[in-house]
């Protein structure tokens, strides 16, 4: 198998596994689809009721729109500086073979 | 699986924020160090950290029905060592902690030590190990950032047991019960993540060539 091939069915295996998910999964309890650090707040609640957390975050995104789009700024950004990298590598390895010839 | 903000009681922040200390300062200088001993270090270091922030933002869904994300360290952890990796996992948790109120800064200590310290140590071991055992090279990419995704939430499991044991069976019984909560959601996740992390090697190996710097290429231990 070439790695093109191979690459497609990494991808591919990924996207499919989410798509399962989505489509054929129901939580036992509470929100569908929600955070497991949601849960886990439950959870402290539920062993010790008395427990307040003792510091609140500086800052936090007003509303979900905020924080879908600072979400997206973290996804955008990162995936901006692995491809920068991988485009970079590729055009010197192709102006090498390019001088070569 | 971060940790939220305020949600560890004080003794405990403070404990793993001192815990986590000096793996960040050895972190500091082997990064240091990396970026002098490479010429173009920068773009590696901004490859690996990239790749944490892309897989960090993601919220997938899983089988479960509730959503976690992956953490992006095996990555990092295989190509540069698990040092540098530990300094760019915890600036990722850093931004998250300050720009989503997503973790915290009095859980950043604890939240490091589980996702950026624990996570790359264990995904350069396993790397190292299965490399030696002799499996393909994809493999052993595989294995290394997913078991090392799973760890993760094991070690927070185990500081959230630690920080709130239940009344019957203590930290045990209450470290299983945060285990039942993040677990069954990341095993789905964690082959993910190994997927992803293979697919970007991949890239990495076609377009950066034999660099007889990354054993991770090259498929030698």
């Amino acid at each position: 198998m070439d790695t093109k091939t191979k690459n497609l069915l990494l991808v591919g295996g990924t996207v499919a596994m989410a798509v399962f998910a989505l489509a054929f999964s129901r939580p036992a309890t509470g929100e569908a689809f929600g955070g497991s650090d949601d849960q886990a707040c439950a959870a402290i609640a539920q062993i010790d009721p008395k427990y307040k957390p003792w510091f609140a975050p500086l800052w936090e995104p007003p509303s979900g729109e905020i924080e879908s789009l600072l979400f997206g700024l973290q996804a955008a950004a990162g995936a901006g500086a692995l491809f920068y990298a991988l485009g970079y590598w590729r055009g010197r390895r192709s102006a090498a073979k390019d001088q070569d010839a | 699986m971060h940790i939220m903000e305020g949600y560890l009681p004080v003794k405990h922040a403070i404990g793993w924020t001192a815990a986590s200390a000096p793996f960040l300062g050895y972190g500091l200088y082997r990064l240091n160090r990396w970026n002098r001993e490479n010429p173009s270090g920068r773009l590696f270091l901004g490859a690996c950290a990239g790749f944490a922030f892309v897989l960090s933002a993601m919220k997938i869904p899983s089988v479960t029905g509730s959503c976690s994300h992956p953490t992006g360290i095996g990555l990092g952890a295989a190509l540069l060592g698990p040092f540098p990796m530990m300094v760019l996992g915890t600036i990722v948790l850093l931004f998250q902690a300050l720009f989503l109120a997503h973790g915290g800064l009095t859980t950043l200590g604890a939240n490091a030590f589980s996702m950026a310290i624990a996570g790359s140590l264990v995904a350069w071991a396993v790397h190292r190990l299965s490399l030696r055992m002799r499996m393909p090279s994809g493999l052993a990419v595989f294995l290394a950032a997913s078991i090392s995704d799973l760890c993760t939430y094991m070690v927070t499991s185990f500081q959230l047991g630690l920080a709130f044991p239940s009344a019957q069976g203590g930290v045990f019984a209450s470290a299983a019960k945060f285990f039942m909560i993040f677990v069954p959601t990341q095993i789905p996740l964690a082959v993910s993540e190994g997927l992803l992390t293979v697919f970007v090697i991949n890239l990495l190996k076609s377009h950066l060539g034999d660099d007889k710097r990354f054993p991770v290429l090259n498929g030698a231990a």
